[in-house]
């Protein structure tokens, strides 16, 4: 796979090139957006459930707090977890299936058939359960050791921690599946007689050949665990006000939801801005496997 | 195959011993106790409560104590919800959530079916273009994007359907329809990709010469082959599903296990968590044993050995 030729490919597909370059705006956008908005827009105010203006685009919510600082603010969350979860996870399902398909025989069958039973657990519900377990466990740690930055965030790098965890499940049987029949291949058996050591021919050799399909899983993993996060935070288990994510933005909104007044502005916005992150990104990893996947090159 | 049943459902002990040692150590080692109150319960009285429901002693006595007594079929009291059993509560949360998981199901598998035929059938045309560009939005919104923009559109605007609650069936339509949108979606794309390749085989091109409907070479012929990832997939499907409806419940307030288990957690209640992880997890590994039956009997070629 040149990689010349990948990005050729690659600028071709306007699907590709288009949803790349909106996931680049709302990136750019959420982290540049609270600067450019009057500070007080943060602050709760007496401006209760005011509906879209042109002070407040977004409107504002029960604390008179402006919507559109929210959801940006919130994005920030939401993107940071989503990115750091996603590279947690390729670490460890790079790592899991590169062993277990290098190693092949009892020790590769061993190793998928933990996957095949960890695919049928409910994993976000031991998520859940494990967020509970050692959020104040941590919390502790960190301030016996000194680390504020860390006490007043421990929910969150446990979230990301955790996510990631949980999502390597589907890396680890397609990097498994790629080192199987790489592995069979003559600049593999040449390492092997030139007497390389197995972590050389894994890292130099085996890991480069798998950019192509790890970059694509990376960015259907980051959706992946953004919708993860947004779970745990809808239920009010994720994270904590007041600072805010997308999914917690939004069970604020359905909890305000009802028949005589119609507070549409706190769903409809964080839901959007949501929607086309996710969409984006999903739409952007389908059409890098279009162009980067070697299975598909090779017609 | 007789032997292959006794294996799995060993295989589904050992399994739910596992799934409750980590839940009870978990929800013991994380901090709080199941009696903390607002205000703080007095010594005396929190130690009753303790004694009470055989939460006082060593750590692993209760955890013997707890396991013996779901051995003999006794799923303990709430800690939270006086005076009510785990299995009490179960029995009247559980087949709301069924309810709700079975409709979803069926949703998913049939749309899902449906729209990935109509889509390989029609490869190249603008039907396939417009399946797979509307499968790929679903695919990629959660329920909690998608289940409050139904109320909002449908129950606030058009004023079609209820908010939420439970009882008549108009309340399952907006929250199944909002839990089985993304696997619909799944499903269709997971069909295609089967689906066009089974089309360009021989048997294929054999049943259209004889002349048979096109109805009955897709649904007939080409299905019973192309369906097969689809029925692999209907284990972590209903996995999804079961995590999948806690957020719908919530949503539309239906009274179902999924609010008990987020509560359970939130209040320390260990019991009740117990029981609902417990039923969740049987229930996953029955169903999974199901589709692997229901494998061997689509594709006779694969054997029941593992």
């Amino acid at each position: 796979m040149g990689d010349g030729r990948a990005w050729r490919r690659f600028r071709k597909n306007r699907v590709a090139v288009l949803s790349s370059l909106v996931v680049a705006t709302i990136a750019v956008v959420t982290l540049t957006g609270p600067f450019f908005l009057p500070p007080s827009y943060a602050q709760p105010s007496a401006l209760s459930f005011a509906p879209p203006s042109l002070a407040h685009p977004f409107g504002t919510d029960l604390n008179g707090r402006d919507v559109l600082h929210r959801v940006l603010t919130g994005g920030q969350i939401s993107l940071l977890v989503g990115l750091c979860g996603a590279l947690v996870s390729l670490f460890i399902g790079t790592a899991y299936g590169l062993v277990a398909g290098y190693a092949g025989g009892r020790l590769d069958a061993a190793m998928m058939r933990i996957v095949d039973v960890l695919y049928s657990v409910p994993r976000l519900i031991f998520i859940l359960i494990c967020i509970n377990a050692f959020n104040a466990k941590l919390q502790g740690f960190a301030s016996e050791m000194g680390w504020d930055w860390l006490v007043s965030s421990s929910r969150i790098a446990i979230l990301i921690f955790s996510l990631g965890v949980i999502e390597w499940l589907t890396l680890a049987r397609i990097v498994r599946g790629q080192t199987l029949e790489l592995k069979s291949r003559a600049f593999v058996t040449a390492a092997v007689g030139l007497g390389q050591s197995h972590f050389a021919i894994l890292t130099r050799h085996l890991l480069p050949n798998l950019t192509g399909v790890i970059l694509i899983y990376l960015t259907l993993t980051i959706p992946a665990v953004i919708i993860d996060e947004s779970f745990l935070s809808f239920l009010g288990l994720g994270v904590q006000a007041p600072m805010a994510s997308w999914g917690s933005l939004l069970a604020d909104g359905a909890g305000s939801l009802n028949p005589i007044k119609i507070r549409w502005w706190l769903v409809v916005f964080p839901a959007v801005a949501m929607a086309v992150t996710l969409l984006a990104l999903n739409f952007l990893g389908d059409a890098l496997r279009d162009t980067l996947d070697p299975k598909n090159s090779a017609k | 195959m007789i032997a292959f049943l006794i294996r799995r459902l060993v295989a589904l002990g050992v399994v739910l011993f596992c799934v409750v040692t980590i839940t009870f150590f978990l929800i013991r080692i994380s901090p709080g106790g199941p009696f903390d109150r607002e205000r703080k319960l007095p010594p005396a009285i929190e130690k009753k409560l303790l004694e009470k429901y055989e939460l006082d002693g060593p750590l692993w006595q209760q955890y013997t104590g707890y396991v013996s007594d779901l051995i003999r079929g006794d799923l303990r009291d709430s800690t939270k919800y006086l005076n009510r059993s785990v299995g009490e509560i179960l029995i009247q949360t559980l087949p709301v959530t069924m309810a709700l998981g079975a409709s979803a199901f069926a949703l998913a598998v049939c749309g899902g079916v449906v729209l990935g035929v109509t889509a390989a059938a029609g490869k190249g045309t603008w039907k396939d273009t417009l399946a797979m560009f509307f499968a790929l939005g679903a695919v990629s919104l959660p329920a909690f994007i998608v289940g409050p923009i139904l109320i909002l559109v449908f129950s606030l605007w058009l004023g079609w359907l209820p908010v939420g609650g439970w009882g008549s069936p108009e309340t399952l339509i907006l929250p199944t329809l909002t839990l089985a949108a993304p696997y619909v979606a799944y499903i269709a794309r997971l069909l295609r990709g089967s689906m066009v390749e089974t089309l360009g085989q021989d048997y294929i091109r054999t049943a259209r010469a004889k002349g048979l409907a096109e109805r009955v070479v897709l649904y007939r012929h080409a299905l019973r082959v192309a369906i097969l990832p689809v029925v692999s997939f209907l284990g972590p499907l209903a996995a999804h599903l079961l995590t999948g409806s806690i957020v719908v419940e919530t949503i539309f307030h239906i009274p179902g296990a999924g609010g008990f288990f987020v509560n359970s957690i939130l209040n320390r209640d260990g019991f009740l968590l117990g029981g609902v992880v417990i039923v969740y997890c049987a229930l996953l590994v029955l169903f999974n044993l199901a589709v692997d039956v229901l494998y061997t009997l689509l594709d006779r070629r694969i054997r029941l050995d593992g």
